[in-house]
């Protein structure tokens, strides 16, 4: 074991060589870069021995890990923002094919404005492609989480393609320390992946042809109990690995000081991180407020939210909106507890465009809504 | 955009025994022209503080892009504990300039907490500021030692490793040993540059002069 102090983006491209992909296919995007930068170092250094493609835009770097991962090899790539929106087409495809192909997005602002800094609109409006969504908080998350990807979007009952996502700047940037754990314990919890079918001239298949509406019901059918199956093997997987490495993050959502607690706080990403210093501060001065920080919305955490709401009145912050209606980790919520629960559920969202948000920010937001002054959901921090 | 690929050699293990007691957070502020090293002084200060037991450390630059020359800032973050915080630096406990021009057009007291502390590169005194009768003032003339041991960037002068040195002097949680280890393993294999990183520290460090 080392300690590794180095960016989000470089600790993420450490874990990625360290699954040791047989194909990396990737084009450079502000704020990804350093990120395929990094692993193009360990290329030219010999420590990377597998292909590194350099394609000519995102949409060939999606195309080039479905080729890659269709003939049976574990894949990587990274993006971010307009790169993650121009892979779209082929984000469906990956997951249709049911191929486990591993990403990091660095969740960034989608143009125009042009602006280059976080927020979470790019990945969440991927959400019904049929890829996992991770989103992490620190650099020691990004590391675990990137090995985690890869033994859950290979694993038989998922076999499903794995984003994970990294907050720009204020993670892809930001140099922390990570314990990183010897390959051979990594080489020992991410065995070699052998895909149940490929395509292999030795024995020929085809795949992608033309279904009647029967069988493309079963692909969707298949693909939505993959997810489910995902949903009850995330919680397991990260426990595996913490008897390895000693580090957990959480389930689908990790819990922060919530015994008691009266409010829970639901926010993801580098928010979720800030959120438990302005729980700490909030407990301190009395108030009965815990934390729920949402690591996977795909595939989303229905029954922890329904017990949440049996616990405790929600508060939900989204660094994203769906234009027309709110941001969607609330209508998410709140779709959760529908029948299940009367627990109220109020919200904001605060940080688009890359606003920070700190700690006093989102006390602010915690405090006016157990005051019961927020109707539904806010747009916070824009009364400049 | 900010690069950091030597931060790769920072591997190391953390030093048993530690001298770091404190857990409380120390917030640092780097104000510097791009091209001098901010962004590296402050990912060096943060694997230091890490090698000398701070468990916890961020260091960042201010997001975004930066040009050569324009006005840069980056930050530090040192703690005992494992840090949740992800926004900026708005209070910090310590500034360091590492270009004094840079204070005709940027306010760096702004946000200081009242016991705050700055260090400065320039060859004046503390005293020789007039702020100094409210803040903690260091100062050293970074740049000179940058020049003594050619320490240069395109024939300039860069004073980001220098005026690390300074830091111990005014900063108990980070010791002069760790910040020349890290400054050995950024610059491992590039022949006496290390060496001469090592020495200019060393030079700050005896050289740097305080009003308190």
């Amino acid at each position: 074991m080392t300690i590794m102090i180095d960016t989000g983006n470089r600790i993420a491209a450490k874990a990625a060589v360290m699954a040791k992909p047989e194909v990396v296919a990737a084009y450079p995007i502000t704020p990804q870069t350093t990120l395929v930068e990094a692993i193009a170092e360990y290329v030219a250094r010999g420590e990377y021995k597998g292909e590194y493609i350099c394609v000519e835009s995102e949409h060939s770097a999606m195309s080039a890990c479905i080729g890659a991962s269709a003939a049976g090899s574990r894949t990587f790539t990274a993006t971010s923002s307009q790169g993650l929106l121009l892979m779209h087409e082929m984000l469906h495809w990956a997951a249709l094919a049911r191929l486990p192909v591993v990403m990091c997005n660095v969740n960034r602002v989608v143009g125009p404005g042009w602006n280059i800094w976080v927020d979470e609109n790019d990945s969440i409006s991927q959400r019904d492609t049929g890829w996992i969504q991770f989103y992490c908080s620190s650099n020691q998350e990004i590391f675990d989480t990137v090995i985690h990807a890869f033994k859950l979007a290979e694993h038989e009952k998922v076999v499903l393609p794995v984003m994970v996502n990294l907050n720009a700047f204020i993670l892809s940037h930001t140099s922390m320390p990570a314990e990183i754990p010897d390959q051979n314990v990594v080489d020992n919890y991410l065995e070699k992946y052998i895909p149940k079918w490929k395509l292999d001239i030795d024995n020929p298949t085809t795949f992608g042809n033309i279904i009647g509406p029967a069988h493309y019901y079963r692909v969707r059918r298949a693909m939505q109990d993959a997810q489910l199956n995902a949903k009850k093997l995330i919680p397991q997987i990260a426990k595996e690995w913490m008897k390895l490495s000693g580090y957990f993050h959480g389930d689908l959502l990790e819990y922060y000081k919530c015994d008691g607690a009266e409010y829970i706080l639901l926010s993801m990403g580098a928010i979720g991180a800030e959120s438990k210093i302005a729980i700490d501060e909030l407990q301190k001065a009395g108030q009965k407020i815990g934390l729920a920080r949402v690591r996977v919305i795909r595939p989303f955490p229905v029954e922890d939210i329904i017990k949440l709401g049996k616990q405790a009145d929600l508060v939900v912050i989204d660094r994203n909106i769906s234009v027309g209606l709110e941001g969607a980790l609330f209508t998410e919520v709140k779709a959760a507890l529908y029948g299940q629960s009367d627990a109220k559920a109020t919200g904001f969202i605060a940080g688009l465009g890359g606003k920070d948000v700190t700690y006093k920010d989102i006390e602010t937001m915690c405090m006016k809504s157990m005051k019961g002054k927020v109707k539904e959901q806010e747009l916070y921090g824009m009364e400049e | 955009m900010v690069q950091n690929s030597y931060m790769e050699h920072l591997h190391f293990e953390l030093r048993e025994g530690n001298i770091v007691s404190s857990k409380t957070l120390v917030e640092i502020c780097f104000h510097g022209r791009g091209g001098q090293g901010a962004v590296t002084a402050a990912n060096l200060l943060a694997a230091a503080a890490l090698q000398d037991g701070n468990k916890g450390v961020q260091a960042f630059p201010l997001f975004g892009a930066e040009r050569r020359g324009a006005p840069v800032r980056a930050f530090a973050r040192i703690s005992g504990d494992e840090i949740h915080l992800r926004s900026e630096i708005y209070n910090p406990d310590i500034v360091i300039v590492l270009d004094e021009s840079i204070m005709d057009i940027v306010d760096v007291l702004k946000g200081v907490k009242d016991e705050g502390k700055i260090l400065i590169n320039t060859r004046k005194k503390p005293n020789d500021f007039e702020f100094s009768k409210k803040y903690y003032v260091a100062t050293v003339d970074a740049t000179s030692i940058a020049l003594k041991y050619t320490i240069l960037v395109g024939g300039m002068p860069v004073v980001n490793t220098p005026i690390l040195g300074s830091v111990p002097k005014i900063l108990d949680r980070v010791t002069l040993q760790s910040i020349q280890n890290v400054i050995r393993c950024k610059w491992v294999g590039k022949k006496d540059l290390g060496e001469r990183n090592v020495k200019a520290t060393q030079d700050a460090f005896d050289q740097t002069e305080v009003n308190f």
